[in-house]
């Protein structure tokens, strides 16, 4: 199997560099392999130093570990990145209004583009936000869209993460690594910057206020130093300046939320939220949470907070929704959508489910509420007994899955222990939505370092590179649109 | 800012300070037991059990122990993870009080406690600590003097540096009245309470090893340019302010901070704090080793601890 290369193309011998590597390769001759193994021990003392650490369940209680960093970057060409960015927004401003429809007027479902009981029966849809105002209409405030390369080359959507997608703090430590690493690289490429995402971000958040407050008071909210993204939740709420709660520091009172602080209570106006819906407010979701804030959605309600993103955006990213989505941006938009899903097999349709049980050696399947790449079959680099394990789950429920054919992933060089090899490897922009959308040029690119692997996620063992835009100087560049 | 995070900054730096005058305390036992001739090992344990006590830890001991040993005290002490007031224990509560709040320490602040944290655990690895125990105890001293260095240098002079200075003070206030406790305990029973007499070859480094052990044999030198008596001593670990680790400049430093602090249910914690500063502040020694200094000591850790409850309810309480 011929895998596209994000540095050689298609060439299978791997010999000339695609043009946009052309000035890495040259100035990547610059170090021998003594010199590169001496900088990735560089990196992973500072990495240690800096504490950035991520727990991994499962795992001895407490164990702090290193997520992989490779050296070498993925680098996307200016004009790929144009229609990466345009895509992402057409596709981020569909899914916004999609939610907005689902909760208050359900034209789509009205106009037979999505089956009522897609959204009605989806554990996902949350009954409490029916009818509910959120500030400027807007539920996705941040989305972090899984893109993956395959065939000949072009871009997939391989998931919509519209709940609370992680791992820009890598994102971003990656790219310090590097600069500090490689200062030079930096004067000599046309890199395009990507350090004011925390920027951009505390913008977001403050546009999305509650109408009529005008200086708000924005927090992030964990649940707590023992999640395994505790470092993001941290390092983001210090990075924009403000308070980092967890949700006992909070409570309500007459109708509004604050949190405690060492003067006195303090008025709360719009969370960034790092927890799941369940776990938000034990009167409404689960009662045996005490992550939450007891009554935290009758503010929301009321509209005197906003929760960022919004509850019950998890409709819209789920696996069996999906397959709906290029629908949805026709529907809403009524334009074609500029990035392509990947052909999806629904199980709960018949028709699918028997093609999907007679080719499960070809297939992935994933659990339609899976995440971090838990549960899920890799047909190919799976066992028989898997296999058949699956096949029985299948069966059990099958509206609980989707199966995808098993993409040729792109993949990119990587340092590896035998030297350099090629990986597979996906890429995760940040859409950020507030008054307008936008994005920083580049995302995190998460690299499979097994030999063949198609699994990125760092609970899986997955590793991250840093990713380069670079930007060309003939275009200028449009970095936002009206949202 | 959030009750919680003051709380965080609190401990931080309450076990910060925790883990040096520990190892303060471990390093002159060490010293005095291999000074003057070498003591009995009936004197080393002895002197072994008046640490446990004073740090109110024999129990916790003798859950795990049966007899007390000089070296098995001093494991105990450093690297024992079920004794919360292990250095390991504390550098531990340091950290993981710190990595809870990182977004409210400076960067550097951060990385100078995560890397204590990360050089403990090789000094401790293989007993390798035990190889030159008064290297480590020094390396403990010069971390958390890094710590304070890098606090003071890099932290803007808000609510989280107060709270921070804060833990610090009542911290040390707190354990530097218990190392005089047990240190002129064992030293009055050789002095027979003869407080102003100078003392003899044989006491002598008894006395100096305290001096050092709160970096006050020089600031003593300095301060009474004659012989060392333990009725000068107690009064310069006591009553001096210009000293920094005596209880009249912690004290100074505690009542600093809280006064800033302050807030609508501050006002008695201040009040009781204000009062024991004043005490000291006015008291002289020759009166409290006339109380008895067991007993001044004793109800000073008293009061302590009731200002340390103080502060927890009207501050911290989440």
């Amino acid at each position: 199997m011929i895998f596209y290369d994000e540095m050689y193309g298609l060439d299978a011998k791997q010999t000339k560099a695609l043009a946009h590597y052309e000035a890495y390769q040259q100035w990547a001759k610059g170090y021998n392999a003594d010199a590169m193994a001496h900088k990735r021990a560089q990196a992973d003392a500072a990495f240690r130093q800096v504490g950035i650490t991520f727990a991994v369940y499962g795992d001895d209680a407490g164990t702090e570990r290193l997520i992989p960093f490779d050296l070498i970057p993925r680098i996307i060409p200016a004009n790929e990145w144009a229609t990466l960015q345009k895509g992402l927004i057409q596709r981020v401003q569909a899914l916004n209004m999609f939610v907005h429809d689902v909760y208050h007027n359900q034209h789509i479902v009205k106009a037979g583009i999505v089956p009522a009981e897609q959204i009605y029966l989806n554990a996902q849809y949350r009954p409490q936000m029916q009818g509910v105002q959120v500030a400027g209409n807007n539920y996705c405030h941040i989305s972090g869209v899984d893109i993956v390369r395959a065939g000949q080359g072009e871009f997939y959507v391989l998931e919509d993460n519209l709940r609370v997608p992680s791992g820009v703090s890598y994102m971003l430590e990656d790219r310090k690594m590097m600069m500090r690493l490689f200062p030079e690289a930096f004067s000599t490429m046309p890199i395009a910057p990507i350090e004011h995402y925390p920027d951009l971000l505390l913008q977001t958040l403050r546009e999305s206020a509650p109408v009529g407050v005008d200086n708000p008071n924005v927090v992030v909210m964990t649940p707590g130093m023992y999640n395994s993204a505790y470092f993001e939740h941290a390092f983001l709420a210090q990075q924009m300046g403000v308070e980092l709660v967890e949700g006992k520091d909070m409570f309500i009172d007459e109708g509004l939320l604050y949190m405690r602080t060492t003067q006195g209570p303090q008025r709360v106006d719009v969370i960034y939220r790092r927890i799941d819906d369940d776990f938000l407010d034990p009167l409404v979701f689960r009662a045996d949470s005490n992550l939450g804030v007891p009554g935290l959605m009758s503010v929301v309600c009321a509209g005197r907070v906003t929760i960022t993103n919004a509850v019950g955006t998890g409709v819209a990213d789920d696996k069996s929704t999906y397959p709906f989505i290029p629908d949805v941006i026709k529907f809403y938009l009524n334009e074609e959508p500029i990035l392509h899903n990947v052909p999806t097999y629904q199980c709960r349709k018949p028709a699918d489910l028997s093609y999907v049980l007679a080719n499960l050696k070809d297939l992935v399947v994933k659990e339609v509420h899976g995440a971090g790449g838990y549960g899920m079959l890799v047909g190919p680099a799976s066992t028989q007994a898997q296999i058949e394990d699956f096949r029985a789950r299948l069966l059990a429920k099958p509206g609980g899955y989707i199966a995808q054919p098993t993409l040729a992933l792109s993949t990119c060089p990587t340092y590896v222990e035998s030297g350099i090899a090629p990986r597979h490897i996906d890429l995760r922009p940040y859409v950020l939505c507030g008054k307008e959308t936008r994005l920083v040029p580049g995302g995190l690119c998460r690299v499979a370092l097994g030999e063949g692997s198609l699994v990125v996620n760092s609970s899986q063992g997955g590793g991250t590179k840093d990713t380069w835009v670079l930007e060309d100087t003939s275009i200028d560049s449009k970095e936002a649109t009206s949202c | 800012m959030l009750s919680s995070t003051a709380d965080h900054l609190f401990w931080m730096a309450r076990y910060t300070e925790r883990a040096e005058n520990t190892a303060r305390m471990l390093d002159i036992h060490l010293q005095s037991s291999l000074l003057a001739g070498g003591k009995s090992e009936d004197q080393r344990s002895r002197a072994a059990r008046a640490m446990l006590t004073i740090s109110e830890l024999e129990p916790a001991y003798h859950e795990a122990h049966d007899a007390i040993s000089s070296d098995s005290v001093l494991r105990f002490m450093v690297t024992d993870a079920s004794n919360a007031s292990s250095i390991y224990s504390a550098l531990y509560a340091a950290r993981e009080n710190a990595r809870a709040v990182r977004g409210a320490l400076t960067t550097e602040l951060w990385e100078t406690v995560n890397v204590t944290w990360l050089e403990l655990q090789e000094r401790l690895a293989n007993d390798a600590w035990m190889v030159d125990m008064p290297a480590f105890f020094e390396w403990v001293k010069h971390r958390a003097h890094l710590t304070r260095g890098v606090t003071s240098g890099t932290m803007p002079r808000d609510d989280a540096y107060r709270f921070v200075a804060l833990g610090n003070a009542l911290e040390r206030a707190d354990n530097v009245a218990r190392l005089l406790d047990v240190k002129f305990f064992e030293g009055a029973a050789i002095e027979a309470q003869n407080w102003d007499a100078m003392v003899g070859p044989g006491e002598y480094y008894h006395w100096a090893a305290i001096l050092r052990s709160v970096s006050g044999f020089e600031i003593y030198r300095k301060t009474y340019r004659d012989t060392i008596t333990p009725a000068r001593v107690a009064e310069l670990l006591i009553l001096r302010a210009d000293m920094p680790r005596s209880l009249m400049a912690a004290m100074n430093a505690l009542c600093n901070q809280l006064g800033r602090l302050s807030n609508k249910r501050s006002a008695q914690t201040i009040r009781q704090a204000g009062l024991l500063q004043a005490q000291i502040q006015f008291a002289s020694i020759d009166d409290i080793l006339q109380q008895g200094l067991h007993a001044y000591l004793t109800q000073f850790l008293e009061r302590i601890n009731v200002i340390g409850q103080g502060i927890s309810q009207d501050f911290l309480a989440a």
